[in-house]
């Protein structure tokens, strides 16, 4: 066989491998958004939902999903670039950050399910902050945390190191280097690390199920006191989240309409996420270009 | 193999040539004593005791690897987490080669160019402005004085006067190269260090930069790196040569390249090695 046959059998291979992912990947999104959308109402998406009767909405639980969203992220956020920063600015290679480097790695691998059960042992039982949201907040935080940290370290790695000396020679501090010239110059990057990792969260079941738990308590959405039980705002109440709630739907509904809800929930899930994808595409490439271009 | 280059390293010691500066118009403002650098165990540099006169274009040149870039960097201390530095950096009469100095403000006075033209994703005017807000200058009137002095000392007002408010990532090569230099010059150094800040460019930006150098030396005393000897010929009143981790010849630069002292700087800058 010489080598140009060798070649086109080669790229045959890869695109038909190509073909199959991209295949399989339409299937999969066709099949939850054929079956999904046409669930899908207004009602649907802001009704509470109902135990027993057919008609439920996942108002509430979908609520819940940005709410917690919104809270892993302003946990996780600031832990996981200071760690990005201390990691790659800061930090000489020597057997300490060899160590964390391997720890974020093992972390980052760690079964969602593990991170959930060890969120439920410590955050719900043994600080007693029982089924919350912040519990769930902080199970996911831990979820997050590693690959938020490995994508801003990245988005830090993408700056020039003449960047740095820039801001040096001009006698910034390294600290005044990092937060003037560095960090500015990897907003797009950043950003889109961050989008990203929500979607991810946004999707997230297991790591909540024994955390923020199972239940959607109804909500007053007129009261914003976060002391009380029913406020949108309470972080100890239990709050089920969209994947969550699919989870459950599935093991354990018994309402007559469980098929559709279902179906509708994973719908609205894989659409969001899309939408954050395409978020992070499009700010990261505006905001790259306000800061490159005129 | 060892003998060999301990013979080489003894004719090197014998044959170099190094001046002292006594000229009272330019007296020295910088100067190196005793100056070796490491990276981890391995020395790149052990002789390089040189002197500096204010207010005029001193040439570092050599081959790849003499150390020439090793030694500009030192002298501002960019070289701190890379290397170890030993020795004495005497800036008008303090050693700024020792822990306790404030090296932030020390680059403050000894400022760098580099290689690569690195402006900061930022406006052009924020390029030169941000490092001045952080040290308190404030008022938009003041700022805007020192953007244009500075934009005008590197020769690059005229091109970007109207587009002040725009990305510096969009100018070309040596535009963007000129703005570094404004951006250096805004926080008034006494020393300008540039290390081949020309060898990015075309020719036509190469005599342009030459001719904004050749200007500021009369606020600002300039040290250039630089591989091309036509260059260190054109703008510079001295030159070091540099071989192997050594000066081996220092001296005016026409004495340099008419009538140098040593066999190997004779060599180079005919151009029969390097």
């Amino acid at each position: 066989m010489n080598s140009k046959t060798q070649n086109k059998i080669a790229i045959g291979g890869l695109y038909g491998i190509a073909g199959l992912v991209v295949l399989i990947l339409l299937a999969l999104l066709g099949y939850i958004l054929v079956s999904g959308v046409p669930q899908l109402s207004w009602h649907f998406l802001t009704a509470p939902g109902k135990a027993f009767l057919k008609g439920g909405g996942v108002g509430i639980q979908l609520y819940n999903s940005f709410y917690l969203l919104i809270l892993a992220m302003l946990i996780s956020f600031p832990i996981a670039l200071g760690a990005a920063i201390y990691l790659y600015e800061y930090a000489k290679d020597n057997w300490v950050t060899t160590t964390i480097r391997t720890a974020i790695e093992i972390l980052s691998s760690l079964p969602s399910v593990v991170v959930g059960l060890f969120g439920f042992l410590f955050f719900v039982v043994k600080l007693h902050l029982g089924f919350s949201i912040l519990s769930g907040a902080f199970a996911l935080t831990f979820f997050n945390l590693p690959l938020l940290t490995r994508s801003i370290e990245d988005s830090l790695r993408t700056i020039s190191d003449v960047q740095r000396e820039g801001g040096l020679a001009l006698g910034l501090s390294r600290w005044e280097t990092v937060t003037r010239v560095i960090l500015p110059a990897a907003v797009p990057s950043i950003l889109t690390g961050v989008i990203l990792s929500a979607g991810r969260v946004f999707g997230e079941a297991a790591a909540l199920i024994y955390t923020a738990g199972q239940s959607a308590p109804a909500l007053d959405f007129t009261d914003w006191n976060p002391f009380n039980i029913s406020s949108p705002l309470n972080p100890m109440r239990p709050a089920e989240t969209l994947a969550v709630h699919i989870w459950k739907i599935n093991s354990e509904g018994i309402m007559p309409d469980a098929k559709a809800i279902s179906s509708g929930s994973s719908a609205v899930l894989v659409i969001a996420i899309l939408l954050f994808n395409f978020a992070a595409r499009y700010l990261g490439k505006r905001l790259y270009k306000r800061l490159t271009s005129a | 193999m060892f003998v060999n280059n301990d013979v080489k390293n003894a004719m090197a010691m014998e044959e170099r040539h190094v001046i002292k500066l006594s000229d009272p118009d330019h007296p020295v403002i910088l100067s190196t004593e005793d100056l070796h650098v490491y990276y981890g165990k391995k020395e790149a540099l052990f002789e390089g005791d040189l002197e500096f006169a204010s207010n005029q274009i001193t040439a570092l040149i050599g081959p790849s690897g003499s150390g020439k870039s090793t030694y500009l960097r030192s002298l501002n201390r960019m070289n701190d987490r890379i290397a170890t530095v030993t020795g004495k950096i005497m800036y008008r009469g303090v050693d700024i080669n020792q822990p306790s100095i404030d090296v932030y403000e020390m680059r403050r006075r000894v400022g760098m160019v580099f290689q690569r033209p690195n402006p900061f994703a930022k406006s052009i005017y924020d390029n030169i402005a941000f490092a001045l807000r952080l040290r308190g200058v404030t008022g938009k009137h003041k700022l805007d004085e020192i953007v244009e002095t500075s934009l005008k000392q590197a020769a690059l007002w005229d091109q970007v006067k109207d587009d002040l408010n725009k990305s510096a990532l969009a100018l070309s090569g040596g535009q963007a190269q000129r703005l570094c230099i404004a951006r250096a010059i805004a926080i008034k150094p006494d020393i300008l260090l540039l290390d081949e800040p020309a060898s990015a460019l075309d020719p036509v930006s190469t005599g342009q930069l030459e001719d904004t150098l050749l200007s500021l030396k009369e606020h600002y005393t300039i040290i250039i790196v630089t591989h091309n000897m036509q260059q260190a010929a054109r703008i510079s009143e001295y030159t070091a040569f540099f071989n192997q981790g050594r000066v081996l010849e220092y001296d005016t630069t026409s004495h340099i390249f008419t009538n140098p002292s040593v066999q190997v700087t004779s060599d180079y800058v005919s151009g029969n090695f390097g």
